[in-house]
């Protein structure tokens, strides 16, 4: 039905050379860090890319196997995103699951009390001194329980949880199930897809950050991966188990970039491998949310 | 039955309210529950820093605690008030913010329209694939992009060395701070925050298009008077929620991408905090930074959520 005028289809051209243009800008950086975790620092440097195999070499990643601080961060943000998932999505899904009911009293007012809190909170200091006083410093519990409630999932449970039918509920009810056995038989089935959606944000969250472990942690080998990275990428702090010994600083400078680029891919690979599968369902997740 | 009915509506009527609903609570006292440990987390962390947030008036002591410690008024705010680089921040916070502000909100929309204008599904998805992925990068790793690729010797300067033949140490320059941290967040995110707009767009009735051309209409006007106006709400609401966060710009990045040399226009309110703050030890005069940078914060909320709701028929988010 559609038919374009002749300078429709120049703008309709136009944008696609545009569009091309953009997503070669958003995909030169991610190539250009992965090669250059994959090749020789000064072919880099004089020649740009190569592909004489002579120039390809994995030392860069070697070199933080051999080192360990990496891994070790690995590991620690994989056990931190684990548990400050599992006790997020708990808190957030339960209480999201209780204000979908029409049963309920003072559901508005416990809504708001949770709500004041996207707006207003004590500050950085006022937060820390509370989780000092706990004796949380310096554990894993700082990272984990702190933020582990997220208003924002709470509202997105609870809408997806009020597009159950009611009468599925009812029926249980009628049939002697008590409120716990219709939302573990029930509706928990039901609502697989909010809570991978929730789980997953709050995974990838947890991931990413760096704060709560830069101000709550001082054991180095606590850190998480985020943290190790800061060490290597933005202080330069390249770990002194990663170089041999004494090196001409110029081989140093040539190392230490080529560790950063390949951290820099290490880090990133998971996420950017397991994304495509999961495009869908963050789309979705915006969605609900934005949609309440 | 009819009988039945009113009797319990009478019997019921002497009894308060409160007894209705208190019954109700009894009946349904699972949900309260599982809303215990919500409630309990959000008091202990976000309630209780409130509260504790009043060592802003005080000279906060960690023997005496909270309670102990003296009441010294408005001394902290006015210290910071009077100090020598309270406009430099204050300013800072406010340029760098609204300067995302004014370039980032556009972008996306911009770009989900183009991206709306791909007739080809499998090849817009597979564009919006690639333009997505930069979100899922932490800031640390893309802070240590920003600074490999801007570094002296880095791909950036490789490519300069064209027309220049000395180096440019970006990240040592105040003036390219705002830049590197706005299109970097560009970068990032337009593609992302597309998202949202690609999926109004997508809920345009087909029809209004092909009305509009069988009247002699032009892509670009159907652009501006049937694509556009279908996103208008959506915009509304996002740009009081980004204009709100105006006050609370990132800490993460600006701390991140901050360097000896550039701190001249990278120092904001929420570095300056962490650093006096948790770095020095000055508790109270840090809290009462931060209490004023939430005050500068909410007043802003209301100032645009008020001009948002004149442009769009009295349709605000508060």
């Amino acid at each position: 039905m559609n038919t374009y005028s002749k300078s429709d289809r120049f703008i309709l051209f136009t944008n696609k050379i545009l569009l091309c243009g953009i997503v070669v800008v958003v995909l030169f950086p991610l190539l250009y860090v992965l090669l250059a975790s994959l090749l020789e620092p000064n072919v880099l440097l004089s020649k740009g890319l190569s592909f004489n195999s002579s120039d390809w070499t994995l030392e860069g990643y070697r070199k933080i196997f051999e080192d360990g601080s990496i891994v070790r961060g690995f590991i620690n943000s994989m056990l931190y995103s684990a548990g400050f998932t599992i006790v997020t999505v708990t808190v957030c899904i339960l209480a999201g699951y209780s204000l979908s009911s029409d049963e309920l009293v003072g559901k508005r007012f416990i809504m708001i009390f949770f709500l004041v809190t996207m707006f207003f909170n004590g500050g950085l200091i006022p937060t820390y001194l509370v989780v000092k006083n706990l004796g949380m410093l310096n554990t894993v519990w700082a990272i984990i329980i702190p933020n582990a409630i997220n208003v924002w999932f709470i509202i997105l449970s609870r809408t997806y949880f009020k597009s159950i039918p009611n009468e599925l509920k009812e029926a249980a009810r009628i049939d002697g199930a008590s409120e716990f056995k219709i939302f573990l038989k029930i509706v928990f089935p039901l609502s697989k897809p909010i809570i991978f959606v929730i789980a997953l944000y709050a995974f990838i969250g947890q991931w990413n950050s760096y704060f709560d472990a830069m101000i709550y942690l001082e054991d180095r080998d606590l850190y998480p991966l985020q943290l190790v990275l800061r060490s290597i990428l933005i202080q330069n702090e390249v770990q002194p188990g990663m170089i041999g010994d004494q090196q001409a600083a110029a081989e140093l400078q040539r190392i230490s970039e080529m560790i950063k680029y390949s951290s820099i891919v290490l880090a990133s690979l998971p996420l950017i491998i397991m994304y495509p599968f999961f495009q869908k369902y963050f789309e979705k997740g915006v969605m609900v949310g934005s949609l309440k | 039955m009819a009988k039945a009915g009113t009797e319990t509506a009478v019997s019921a009527k002497p009894q308060s309210r409160w007894k209705v609903k208190w019954a109700s609570v009894k009946r349904n006292h699972l949900l309260y529950w599982l809303l215990a440990p919500a409630i309990l987390l959000t008091i202990v962390f976000k309630y209780v820093p409130m509260y504790g947030a009043s060592i802003a008036f005080k000279d906060f002591s960690p023997i005496r605690g909270i309670m102990g410690s003296e009441w010294v008024g408005l001394k902290h705010f006015t210290s910071f008030l009077s100090s020598p680089n309270f406009m430099e921040i204050l300013l800072n916070t406010i340029k760098l913010s609204s300067f995302e502000l004014l370039i980032g909100f556009p972008i996306p929309i911009i770009l989900a329209l183009m991206l709306n204008q791909i007739r080809r599904a499998g090849v817009k998805k597979n564009i919006q694939l690639v333009l997505y992925a930069p979100h899922f990068i932490s800031v640390v790793v893309i802070s240590g992009m920003v600074f490999l690729f801007l570094s002296p010797t880095g791909p950036i300067n490789a490519m300069l060395s064209f027309f220049t033949d000395k180096p440019v140490s970006f990240m040592s320059d105040p003036d390219a701070f705002r830049s590197i941290y706005i299109w970097s967040g560009v970068w990032q995110g337009a593609g992302w925050a597309s998202i949202i707009y690609v999926a109004a767009l997508a809920n345009v009735d087909p029809q209004l298009h092909d009305a509009a051309t069988v009247d002699g209409a032009s892509l670009l006007q159907r652009i501006w008077h049937i694509d556009l106006p279908t996103l208008k709400p959506v915009m509304a609401v996002l740009f009081i929620l980004a204009a709100g966060g105006i006050m609370a710009i990132g800490f993460e990045k600006a701390y991140l991408l901050q360097t000896s040399m550039n701190i001249p226009s990278s120092e904001i309110i929420s570095t300056y905090v962490y650093k006096r703050g948790l770095q020095a030890g000055d508790y109270s005069f840090a809290t009462a930074v931060g209490l004023f940078n939430a005050l500068v914060n909410v007043i802003l909320l209301v100032f645009v959520n008020g001009v948002v709701k004149k442009l769009n028929e009295g349709e605000g988010l508060l």
